[in-house]
């Protein structure tokens, strides 16, 4: 999967699971500041990314993202381990 | 503070004879029913194969979509019947309005977000606490659905639920009231809802032995004191009324409904679903209202029922009737809204108080619909199938749940 299926993909779960305005996605929106994603919303990101992408992301790991980019980063780094 | 009154100004309802109060109410004076085949769970394997479900309803209509997919059905009821309550009462608030901190919520529900809850255990069970919804618990909880509206329509006052299963939102009312005399809050939204149309909520009532299972005759169901009733129908939905202190409703030039003034409460101590036989419970939360109203069984026109159509209920309420009204028992027109509504669990007593001050408003009385065949234990005027005009004024509404939970709400022209 490259960069740009990731990023569609992600993009869909966020509208899909998370119910987010897809106009609203970018690259460099903040999920609390810019997407109004709280911290339970972040858990339910997390959840959304481990059973679509099929990774594991560690609390710690997850608590490092903040951007829409930052998220893809983290699911292609974990795909390419 | 004595000399504070509480009146309505304001009401909503979703529910399964309709999504607005209009609707509701013509359907009710019409003797429309809400029940049919349980649509949204599968039902093959339960005895109870019907209910009064809020059919084609799509939340996002309602509630923006990332807000409604937080909430269990249950609060989105609450939250659409309080929105519409709060727009009938031209009531909208600015963050940090004055007046928005003189407003508070209570609302009751008999289970919370028992479809949520069932969701969340499967996963618990079939894939792991990993993947339990961080929305679990606050989807669930029977409380949220009065924060969750005071967060959306800012309302800053005394937030509290009441949980007394199926006199949950007669409390609630009941409750509210009390705050606005003791000068707490201004104004209330107080109500409840239910959607324990679920398959859980569905076997454990049945299991309880408390549900119809007229599965072939689903209007024809729920027959409150007729002698062929055979249990509740369950049904879903959620009501809201805006209390208001008189003088502050009168100021700002609100319509208003009508006025709350009688709340008598008490317990039955007899069993966790049965009402005590006799009915005593029953008939000293009559009492209580009455003596709250100050004023005599004479000066009541019209009770609308908590009657179930459980044989339990409806013999034993009819006796507490007597008890509390003498012989005049069989002159005070008592009907049963839950003929056609089917049983809202928390969110009846506020159906039923919406339908009560409705009935002082125009002065007809909904009637008992599907009865047909006379009981020799329920022998009142249940204005049988048919509406009745009448002069009305003062209407009580009785709401009893599992725990022996008795409530009487008294309600008067304003």
């Amino acid at each position: 999967m490259d960069r740009s299926e990731i990023e569609s993909k992600l993009n869909d779960l966020l509208v899909d699971e998370l119910g987010i305005d897809r106009d609203a996605i970018a690259q460099d929106a903040k999920f609390e500041e810019d997407l109004d994603v709280d911290s339970l919303g972040v858990v339910e990101l997390l959840m959304a990314l481990e059973d679509n992408f099929g990774v594991k992301i560690p609390d710690e790991e997850a608590e490092q993202i903040t951007t829409v980019g930052e998220a893809v980063d983290l699911v292609e780094k974990k795909l390419a381990s | 503070m004595e000399d504070r009154r509480v009146v309505i100004t304001g009401l909503g309802t979703i529910n399964p004879v309709g999504a607005t109060v209009d609707a509701t109410w013509k359907n009710l004076l019409s003797g429309t029913s809400g029940i049919g085949r349980v649509q949204r769970v599968d039902v093959s394997d339960l005895p109870s194969k019907i209910a009064g479900e809020v059919s084609d309803f799509e939340v996002t209509d309602y509630i923006p979509k990332r807000l409604a997919r937080r909430m269990d059905r249950y609060a989105q009821f609450f939250w659409v019947a309080a929105r519409d309550a709060l727009a009938d009462a031209g009531i909208a608030y600015e963050e940090d309005d004055p007046e928005a901190y003189r407003t508070g919520v209570v609302v009751g529900s008999g289970i919370g977000g028992v479809e949520s809850f069932e969701q969340e255990i499967d996963t618990l069970f079939h894939v792991g606490p990993h993947r339990v919804s961080p929305y679990g618990i606050p989807k669930i909880i029977a409380n949220i659905a009065g924060g969750q509206v005071s967060i959306d329509f800012n309302l800053y006052g005394p937030n509290t639920t009441a949980v007394t299963a199926c006199a949950a939102s007669a409390n609630a009312i009941g409750d509210a009231g009390e705050l606005i005399k003791r000068g707490a809050a201004d104004v209330m939204v107080a109500g409840g809802a239910d959607a324990s149309i679920t398959r859980f909520a569905m076997a454990g009532f049945a299991q309880a032995r408390a549900l119809s299972t007229n599965n072939d005759d689903p209007v024809g169901a729920s027959r409150p004191f007729d002698a062929d009733r055979d249990g509740f129908v369950m049904a879903e939905g959620g009501a809201a009324l805006i209390l208001e202190e008189r003088e502050h409703a009168l100021a700002r030039g609100a319509t208003v409904y009508a006025e709350l003034v009688g709340y008598g409460m008490s317990a039955d101590a007899y069993h966790i679903t049965l009402p005590r036989p006799g009915g005593d419970g029953a008939a000293r939360a009559m009492k209580a209202a009455l003596d709250h109203a100050r004023i005599t069984p004479e000066d009541i026109s019209v009770i609308n029922a908590h009657g179930t159509s459980t044989q339990a209920n409806d013999a034993t309420e009819t006796v507490a009737i007597k008890t509390v009204f003498g012989d005049r028992a069989y002159r005070v027109p008592t009907s049963s809204t839950k003929s056609m509504t089917g049983h809202l669990l928390g969110g009846a007593g506020a159906v039923e108080a919406i339908a009560s001050v409705l009935t002082i408003r125009d002065g007809t009385i909904p009637p008992t619909i599907n009865y047909a065949t006379p009981d020799p234990e329920c022998d009142l005027d249940y204005v049988p199938n048919e509406a009745r005009e009448a002069e009305v004024r003062y209407v009580m509404s009785n709401s009893f749940g599992f725990g022996g939970h008795n409530v009487a709400l008294i309600f008067t022209a304003a």
